[in-house]
């Protein structure tokens, strides 16, 4: 008898979920946090492994240079945020706000996550992934909810009806797009199979794919947090526990926005459809622009940071609509860097809410002289993502505006002014969280700071060289976006 | 036959949007729990009507779980709550009734017009069948901008997953409706479990909109 042979993207998604199943029966928490961290690593080598190691595309399973990119971000960023949870979760614990049941729950939640991700990233069958985002946003709203406080069942609930309002319209549109397929490519499983879809898309039914990606769209956009879907995304940021802050930032908003470039993909190889990009440029541009504005009236320091996420996927949303090779190629730089950057700066932010046990920016003062490791990596982070040199978001947001400079100033000029708005108000929050007198109490903070060194870190080097082999495989996958 | 399988599938889908717009008037808890049974028990005919004609039998998975879970099992489960809770029966609505009806009629015509136009290559069974379940997706979601009560929101929910389960068995040979339709009744039952073991009443009872700004955590 042979064994069959090794399948990364099996190994990818049962790595997950047998850590998943075997969490909730961990009983203590020290044991659960580590198994989380070891798991995590065991998938960001699978998904390592993924790069020079690809099954060929089946019915249900797919991995393609498009993915691979967001399959590797996911693993490491997931990795990186289960070492934070470990040293996070132990002071949540001392201070009574989760109990060792709940912790349990927590770890096993997280790998059902990680896995749903996962899913939804590998799978080729259209239904399939919608019903990998689904699993994803369930088990992320059981997680946002888990102090059972007022405030974070609140934002469970709105995040639920609003990301189920989301689902049914993505669901409705999936169906749109099997019945514009079933006439070319026939009943069953091959008209839901993306690969298929692509092929046969010119000779699709336009009229049917139009509507469809509308409600693609607005519903996969719901889970973007695009604007005015946004409402969710800043309660269930700032109410459930930071690390699941930091993966909702880093990875669940891109890991929606793959599944509309996949149907982009296809609308866009369809000659008679609308062109998509100018959807998108709207949505991305009203995002980024609102999301600016209310940055300044933010008093609460994790919702801050989730309406820079709105603003970010504005413009990434919008560096996707514009496309051609140079859009595309920024808009793909911009979502990675911007996932490491926002997942850092809810580490910091994560260990500066313990030690001040507050989340309002008005009594968080003077970190740099009270914590200066903590303070100065939160400063870094806020630099960073505010899009000043030589931090990998500047290169990136740099090469939007050039781009769109050249082909559509008027555009450029509204990008180049919410970007400014955001910049101002990200740093006027900075002056006052990182230097003066220090306010409230000082503990010592007691944090891993490997993982915000290891994402800035990136982010730094990002900014400043890029090989060339990543510079080769980005451009190759900023083609096949169109 | 077939003009006799199209008459039948074409009733149960019409059947469906009537119930929906019962739905829109209804202004006590009770009586709206006992209309989302009867939504969903419509679902099921319409399913397994469906597998009959397209001869799909695994579509009466579908069928029977919309019937004992979703007619059965969820009403008596929402009925329980009504009881348990001691929740307000009056359900608070933000936009008037008639008003509310006319959005429907609108919403209606909107679908109706939308999906005729664009499904025009379809047969007639899929373009008629679609588009009634566009309808009663909008409805769904009407219901759950007009009410701030979770039940009702809840309930405005089942019906849109009722809409889209229409939808997928109209659309002829879907495959992964079943598995859907379980995911749906997974997502359903969570949310309902959640609500007994967490007990969030308040939440419930509440339409105190300073209260809730209060919940949004937006202190200044």
């Amino acid at each position: 008898m042979t064994l069959p042979a090794f399948n990364p993207i099996a190994a990818l998604l049962l790595t997950s979920l047998i850590a998943a199943a075997v969490l909730a029966f961990v009983r203590d928490y020290r044991w659960s946090a580590r198994l989380n961290v070891v798991a995590s690593l065991a998938v960001l080598l699978v998904a390592l492994r993924l790069l020079n190691d690809r099954p060929a595309a089946d019915d249900f399973f797919i991995a393609d240079d498009l993915n691979v990119v967001f399959i590797v971000l996911n693993a490491f960023v997931g990795f990186t945020t289960s070492l934070f949870s470990a040293s996070y979760i132990g002071h949540e614990l001392e201070t009574g706000r989760l109990t060792p049941g709940y912790l349990r729950f927590y770890h096993a939640m997280f790998q059902t996550m990680m896995f749903g991700m996962d899913l939804a990233l590998t799978a080729n069958n259209i239904g399939l992934m919608w019903v990998a985002i689904e699993l994803a946003t369930l088990s992320t709203i059981m997680m946002v909810g888990i102090y059972r406080t007022h405030e974070a069942l609140e934002a469970a609930w709105k995040y639920f009806i609003l990301g189920s309002v989301g689902i049914a319209l993505a669901l409705f549109g999936t169906i749109l797009v099997y019945l514009a397929a079933v006439t070319d490519i026939g009943e069953g499983m091959n008209a839901m199979a993306w690969t298929n879809l692509l092929r046969h898309a010119a000779t699709l039914d336009p009229s049917l794919l139009n509507i469809a990606f509308v409600f693609l769209l607005l519903g996969y956009g719901t889970k973007v947090g695009l604007v005015p879907m946004h409402a969710w995304l800043p309660d269930a940021h700032a109410e459930g526990p930071t690390p699941v802050s930091a993966v909702l930032s880093g990875l669940l908003l891109n890991v929606a926005l793959y599944a509309l470039l996949r149907f982009k993909m296809i609308v866009a190889a369809n000659p008679a459809t609308i062109p998509v990009g100018p959807l998108m440029i709207t949505l991305g541009l009203a995002s980024l622009i609102f999301a600016a504005f209310m940055l300044y009236r933010r008093g609460d320091i994790k919702r801050l940071f989730a309406y820079s996420s709105i603003e970010h996927m504005g413009i990434i949303v919008f560096a996707f609509g514009m496309g051609g090779p140079l859009g595309n190629f920024a808009g793909l730089l911009q979502m990675i860097m911007h996932s490491l950057t926002k997942s850092a700066i809810f580490f910091s932010v994560g260990h500066v809410a313990q030690v001040k046990s507050t989340q309002r920016i008005a009594d968080i003062r003077g970190l740099t002289t009270s914590h200066p490791l903590l303070g100065w990596t939160l400063v870094a982070g806020v630099l960073a993502i505010a899009g000043l040199p030589p931090f990998g978001v500047f290169m990136s947001e740099f090469l939007i505006l050039t781009s769109v400079f050249a082909r559509a100033p008027a555009l450029a000029m509204l990008c180049a002014l919410g970007l400014l708005v955001a910049f101002g108000a990200l740093l006027l929050r900075l002056s006052s969280l990182a230097f003066g007198e220090p306010a409230g109490p000082t503990p010592p903070v007691r944090a891993s700071f490997l993982p915000i060194f290891a994402h800035l870190g990136l982010v730094f080097i990002g900014g400043l060289y890029m090989p060339g082999a990543m510079v080769a495989w980005f451009q190759n996958v900023a083609g096949l976006l169109k | 036959m077939p003009t006799f399988a199209f008459d039948v599938a074409h009733m149960f889908a019409g059947a469906l949007v009537l119930v929906s717009f019962t739905m829109l008037y209804q202004n006590r808890l009770p009586p709206l729990i006992n209309t989302l049974a009867l939504h969903s028990l419509l679902l099921a005919l319409s399913v397994a009507w469906q597998a009959h004609i397209q001869d799909h039998p695994d579509l009466y998975v579908t069928a029977a779980i919309a019937l004992g879970f979703k007619s059965v099992f969820i009403p008596m489960a929402l009925h329980r709550m009504v009881v348990r809770m001691a929740l307000h029966r009056e359900i608070e609505v933000t936009v008037g009734t008639g008003l509310t009806m006319l959005l429907g009629i609108g919403l209606v015509a909107l679908s109706m017009d939308l999906m005729l136009r664009v499904t025009a290559g379809a047969g007639a069974l899929v373009r008629e069948d679609v588009a009634l379940a566009l309808s009663v997706v909008l409805l769904g979601l009407l219901i759950m901008a007009t009410r701030r009560n979770a039940v009702s929101q809840v309930i405005g929910f089942m019906s849109i997953e009722n809409g889209l389960i229409l939808a997928g068995t109209g659309a002829r040979g879907m495959p992964l409706v079943v598995e859907i339709s379980v995911a749906f009744s997974i997502l359903v039952a969570f949310i309902v479990i959640g609500i007994f073991l967490f007990r969030i009443r308040e939440r419930f009872d509440t339409v105190d909109l300073q209260a809730l700004d209060r919940f949004r955590g937006e202190r200044p």
